[in-house]
């Protein structure tokens, strides 16, 4: 994987990961040129795109779109399994996150995705020992920081509350009807 | 001076502002603080501030005054400084920069540090960003750790070395040892990445590769142990065991099995296995598939297990899921060359897809579709793709333009047919019909004598009917110069012919000038065929008239046109009719890259005085010789050309190479023209050789002075420079 990217339904970014050195600049380039490409794509659409000369995974969990760009080599099919792993270990630690939760716990994300990838490529593919390690680490941190929850009163888009869950419907072994 | 606010305090506050101004306001007011915070050493703040700094650096402000203290952070002894240091090292600091180099050191004692989760940060900050002096420095730390019987650090250790490698290749000799027993591990995690490690290192280098072979058994082993090992709670996603670890294997023994027979062999069965076992109703197993499918496609196996993985392959494109049937596409795509048949099997499900919602699926299709296109299905295919063609997004167009004249060039059952076909597409999709499509048609109906009249007629209803689509208009404009005398005989016989008069042809023609639809080009091609036409039409002073009144167009093109013509009529109107004469069969060179330029010429009527031929190319008379300028290098091929053409009197020539240096070599060929024995036909072809481009190519002819019998040469140039890509 090159990079991955959260960004929610107006394109505002929630968690950027690179894993290819790139300028500050390119990086601002990138990213907004890729936002557009995804925001601008149907529901009905499959979750790959060719941009550049990557392959772009992308997969939308209630109001935030997770984004991948990885390599011509790699399975794409698995990359969207990689994006839901990550999912559901963000939504273990939060108890049913969703896109406020990240906003407002940003670097608790960043440590999560750590514990799970690294260079770009999965370091543990048991959920439970990457959860074990996150509830460890945290242990030691000095100051513990609560996991913080808005009051809902102040929010006025309620998009934000809603838990991540896969957007799309269930696929059963059926005839397609295009 | 007071505590500087939380972190959350932060988020709440921006996000609480309502423009854009607003926030840019708050944001500057807090940096402030944080910078005199920084500038006063503060240690108990200070992760505090850099966790509110990364906030706004994703929001898109400027962060880089925080680089240090980053460093500062990475260096301090309490593990929350050291988490957010080194998350603010990855999010601030790049390669780019000398300041990343001061980390080195931290991260060397980080690497040694008792706690594992600290030397876990120092892992994942050198593996995920570290450059190549760094990588250089700590490659023998990642080195140990690879060796370690911790799997927490095991596992990150051969990511680490996977980046290692990545940024420094050289070092890859220096991790071997430690891969000796790497996959004797039952850790996943470990397993995981060390098969991620030995891909790597399989990848770069043959001889790893060769020495890794042995392994093959080993992975097999593996694989089969997650298949047939009854649920995991740990390792399970519906159903499977493991799906990152098994597709990772799988796609080692890819490699691994590449071009190798005993290892092909070795793997065979289990790859068998997985693909008849896995389970399908989730995207977790078709991953697996998937995979597997690769690998089946790239080893060396044997024919009945590609059949099975094309079969696998043709039921992705039956599942209702777009993603799935999005890779089964792509994999066909890369098989069709191999192995053809059992695709075709398939096509009228790839065909289906053609009628795809999705964008992506479509593209596929139609690729995959022209590549599974032969002689057999030739007439069924075309009508699909022809429908697609019409429906398609603008972007396809074309794409499809150009592939479906393609295969009907080399798949056409009958001329009749061709004909339609293009017809077709340059009415549906003429005005995205590519520029270098219009001479490949003209050539193909200039062929196609038999067709000729039904062609024009055809072109000239099509022209009546919509002017807008340029090489649909040029098209048709050079067939009815060409045959407007068919047309206006009515002699069609494949259809009803036409009863159109020859000023309707004209009004048409001189329609195509004066649109504003029309572009220069065009305007061009709609000239020059008024002209022929008055060889072929009676009523010349309405030529005459049009010819004249173009003289003083504004468009140099047309005006140097108009004034030649006009030139023709008034000077050398004995000369016009052979001038205008019908073209003959041309010879087509299909080139792959190089640019190669069939040029040919034909002498025509012993008719002609010599002297009156002196008077052409004379004087300041502009000699009506269609030039165009053709990319070739600069050479003074001029002179040594001109010997050549001395010696008219001849029996049979062999060919023979006139020129032949810096890439362009330019050979004669001689024969006689069938119908009349009299007239030799020499062609010329220019090749370069070369793989640049060469510019500023000129042709020019001069024709000697002394001749054996009152003959002349006439010379008529045809530039026809295709460029077929890839």
């Amino acid at each position: 994987m090159q990079f991955m990217l959260l960004f929610s339904r107006q394109g505002k970014l929630r968690l950027q990961k690179w894993y290819v050195p790139l300028s500050d600049k390119e990086k601002k380039k990138i990213t907004r040129e890729l936002v557009q490409t995804v925001l601008a794509r149907k529901p009905k659409m499959c979750s790959f795109l060719e941009w550049r000369d990557l392959k772009i995974v992308y997969k939308r969990y209630a109001s935030l779109y997770f984004c991948c760009a990885i390599e011509d080599q790699d399975n794409e099919l698995i990359t969207l399994e990689i994006i839901h792993r990550y999912v559901e270990l963000l939504d273990k630690y939060f108890g049913s996150v969703c896109e406020l939760d990240i906003i407002f716990n940003f670097e608790k994300a960043y440590f999560i995705l750590d514990e799970f990838l690294l260079g770009g490529e999965a370091q543990e593919t048991s959920k439970k020992n990457v959860l074990k390690a996150i509830e460890q680490a945290d242990l030691l941190q000095e100051v513990r920081h609560m996991k913080q929850r808005l009051p809902a009163a102040s929010s006025r888009r309620s998009d934000l509350h809603k838990p991540l869950r896969d957007d799309r419907p269930k696929h059963t072994h059926t005839q397609p009807d295009h | 001076m007071p505590a500087p606010i939380r972190l959350r305090e932060l988020i709440r506050t921006i996000r609480t502002a309502r423009t854009q101004a607003e926030e840019r306001e708050m944001i500057q007011k807090e940096c402030a603080a944080i910078r005199s915070s920084f500038r006063e050493e503060d240690n108990t703040y200070r992760c505090r501030n850099v966790a509110k700094l990364l906030y706004m650096h994703m929001l898109g402000y400027p962060a880089h005054f925080g680089q240090l203290e980053c460093l500062k952070l990475i260096a301090s002894q309490k593990f929350t400084d050291k988490r957010i240091g080194y998350l603010g090292a990855m999010l601030l600091l790049d390669e780019r920069q000398d300041v990343h180099l001061l980390m080195t050191n931290c991260i060397k004692n980080d690497l040694n540090h008792s706690t594992q989760y600290v030397q876990g940060l120092a892992l994942c900050t050198l593996g995920c960003m570290g450059s190549s002096e760094m990588c250089r420095d700590l490659a023998g730390e990642v080195e140990k750790l690879l060796k370690t019987s911790n799997s927490y650090l095991r596992k990150k250790a051969a990511l680490c070395a996977v980046h290692v490698i990545r940024k420094v290749p050289e070092l890859m000799e220096m991790f071997l040892p430690a891969t000796k027993n790497l996959l004797s591990e039952k850790n996943h995690g470990v397993l995981h990445t060390s098969v991620v490690l030995l891909t790597e290192m399989c990848e770069r280098s043959p001889d790893m590769l060769s020495h890794f072979r042995k392994l093959v058994p080993q992975l097999v082993r593996i694989l089969k142990n997650l298949i047939m090992s009854g649920y995991s709670p740990e390792h399970d996603v519906s159903g499977i065991s493991d799906p990152f670890l098994q597709v990772r294997i799988l796609r080692l023994l890819r490699i691994l099995g590449k071009g190798d027979d005993d290892s092909s062999e070795a793997m065979n069965d289990i790859l068998a296995q997985v693909a008849t076992n896995t389970e399908t109703s989730k995207n977790v197993g078709n991953a697996i598939l998937y995979e597997t499918v690769l690998t089946i496609m790239d080893i060396k196996s044997e024919s009945g297990l590609r059949v099975l993985a094309i079969n696998i392959l043709g039921r992705f494109l039956l599942n209702n899921d777009k993603n799935i049937r999005y890779v089964a596409l792509t994999s066909l795509l890369k098989t069709v060359q191999t192995d053809h048949n059992a695709v075709q099997r398939h096509r009228s499900t790839i065909v289906d897809c053609l009628k795809d919602l999705d964008v992506s699926i479509k593209r596929r299709a139609m690729e995959l579709s022209f590549a599974l296109v032969n002689g057999n299905n030739i007439r069924g295919m075309m009508k699909e793709l022809l429908y697609f063609l019409d429906s398609c997004d603008p972007d396809f167009k074309a794409d499809c333009a150009s592939g479906i004249f393609l295969a009907a060039e080399k798949y056409a059952p009958s001329k009749r047919w061709h004909i339609d076909t293009i017809m077709r597409v340059l009415t549906t999709a003429g005005s995205y019909v590519r520029d270098d499509s219009v001479p490949n048609l003209i050539q193909l109906i200039t062929n196609s004598v038999e067709m000729h009249a039904y062609t024009v007629q055809r072109l000239y209803k099509a022209l009546l009917d919509d002017i807008s689509q340029q090489p649909l208009v040029q098209v048709a404009s050079w067939c009815i110069g060409e045959y407007g005398d068919l047309l206006v005989s009515g002699q069609c016989e494949e259809e009803e012919p036409i009863q159109v008069s020859e000023d309707e042809v004209l009004d048409v023609l001189e329609g195509l000038l004066v649109s504003n639809l029309s572009t220069p080009v065009t305007r061009g091609y709609s000239l020059t065929a008024i002209m022929k036409l008055s060889t072929r039409f009676s009523s010349l002073n309405r030529i005459k008239k049009v010819v004249s009144i173009y003289g003083s167009s504004i468009d140099v093109e047309l005006q140097q046109r108009a004034v030649e013509y006009n030139a023709l009529f008034k000077k050398y109107d004995h000369m016009r009719p052979a001038l205008l004469e019908r073209m003959p069969i041309m010879e087509k060179t299909i080139f792959s890259g190089d640019g190669i330029f069939t040029v040919c010429l034909w002498s025509v009527f012993p008719v002609l005085q010599a002297n009156d031929l002196l008077d052409l190319l004379g004087g300041n008379d502009v000699v009506p010789i269609i030039q165009t300028t053709v990319p070739t290098k600069p050479a003074s091929a001029g002179g040594e050309l001109l010997d050549l053409l001395g010696d008219l009197s001849l029996t049979v020539i062999p060919p023979m190479t006139a020129y032949n240096k810096n890439g362009l070599i330019i050979e004669f060929t001689f024969e006689r023209s069938n119908p009349n024995p009299n007239i030799a036909v020499i062609t010329i072809h220019a090749t370069n050789s070369t793989e640049a481009d060469m510019t500023e190519f000129v042709f020019q002819a001069a024709v000697p002075k002394v001749c054996s019998f009152p003959s002349c040469i006439l010379i008529n140039l045809l530039f026809m420079s295709w460029c077929i890509g890839t």
